[in-house]
């Protein structure tokens, strides 16, 4: 498997969020997203890959190619045992932060991908996985 | 770490980033440049983003911090160069830099620190073709 089908980062420092978008462009060229659309993806990868290590204490990060048959996507899939989301509502809204944020990071990324989908729980972790879609 | 160079040109400290910066290299980036302000007296910051290909929530909260200490610092600051691409994004995320100046490219944003704040639409005035 070489860098444009992907791969696994485990997130422990602000190294490895540089990693993620790396790798996250890599993919997003190689599928042949357009330009804005590649932007868009990799920023929403740093905003959740950040969460992921302020929030979730660390975890990993996994960025493979999707398919669904009529188009190439690249799908990212966000994982951390941190203390998991009390209350996703909350959580989604532009502004609230429990940190020192800006609290742009869940809902924005969420606006620059084509699908989103949570599982988390408290005490449980959080993982998160996004798609993005060619046009 | 990596620093983004701080460089001094007459009255104007120009930063041009040219690299994926790390956050620890975007906040040593605010440090260095309120230092610089300071010693230098320089009354303008230009921050070259052409070479970004991403601008996230945590580099534009630090942008628009660093033209928040300038101004304390009494120096204005204009980040130029900012990708089309970039812009929608930042847009779409919900972050809109309020605050924050922006120029087209660095010789604008010269141009620009060379007029006094709130002088920007001084040349529309002259635009003999605009419409009232």
């Amino acid at each position: 498997m070489t860098a444009n089908d992907g791969g696994r980062i485990p997130v422990a420092s602000d190294q490895d969020v540089v990693r993620v978008r790396q790798l996250v462009r890599t993919v997003a060229v190689a599928v042949k997203l357009s330009l804005v659309d590649q932007t868009k993806v990799v920023t929403a990868a740093s905003e959740l890959a950040r969460n992921t290590l302020v929030y979730g204490g660390g975890g990993t990060v996994e960025v493979s190619r999707a398919d669904n048959g009529r188009r190439a996507g690249v799908r990212i899939v966000f994982t951390d045992q941190g203390p998991g989301i009390a209350d996703i509502d909350l959580a989604f809204t532009d502004g609230y932060t429990s940190g020192g944020g800006l609290g742009l990071g869940l809902s924005g990324a969420r606006r620059l991908v084509d699908e989103f989908d949570i599982d988390t729980a408290v005490g449980q972790g959080t993982t998160i996985t996004v798609t993005k879609w060619c046009r | 770490m990596e620093r983004v160079p701080v460089l001094k040109i007459g009255d104007i400290l120009l930063v041009s980033i040219q690299i994926d910066m790390e956050d620890q290299v975007a906040l040593q980036l605010q440090e260095d440049l309120a230092d610089r302000i300071v010693a230098t007296g320089c009354h303008g910051v230009i921050i070259d983003i052409s070479a970004l290909d991403i601008v996230d929530s945590f580099v534009g909260r630090t942008l628009a911090t660093i033209a928040s200490i300038s101004r304390v610092l009494d120096a204005e600051t204009v980040v130029v160069g900012m990708r089309p691409a970039v812009a929608i994004t930042l847009v779409e995320l919900g972050l809109s830099l309020p605050g924050i100046r922006t120029a087209l490219n660095v010789e604008l944003g010269m141009e620009m620190l060379r007029r006094p704040p709130g002088d920007d639409l001084a040349f529309a005035d002259d635009d003999p073709a605009a419409v009232p």
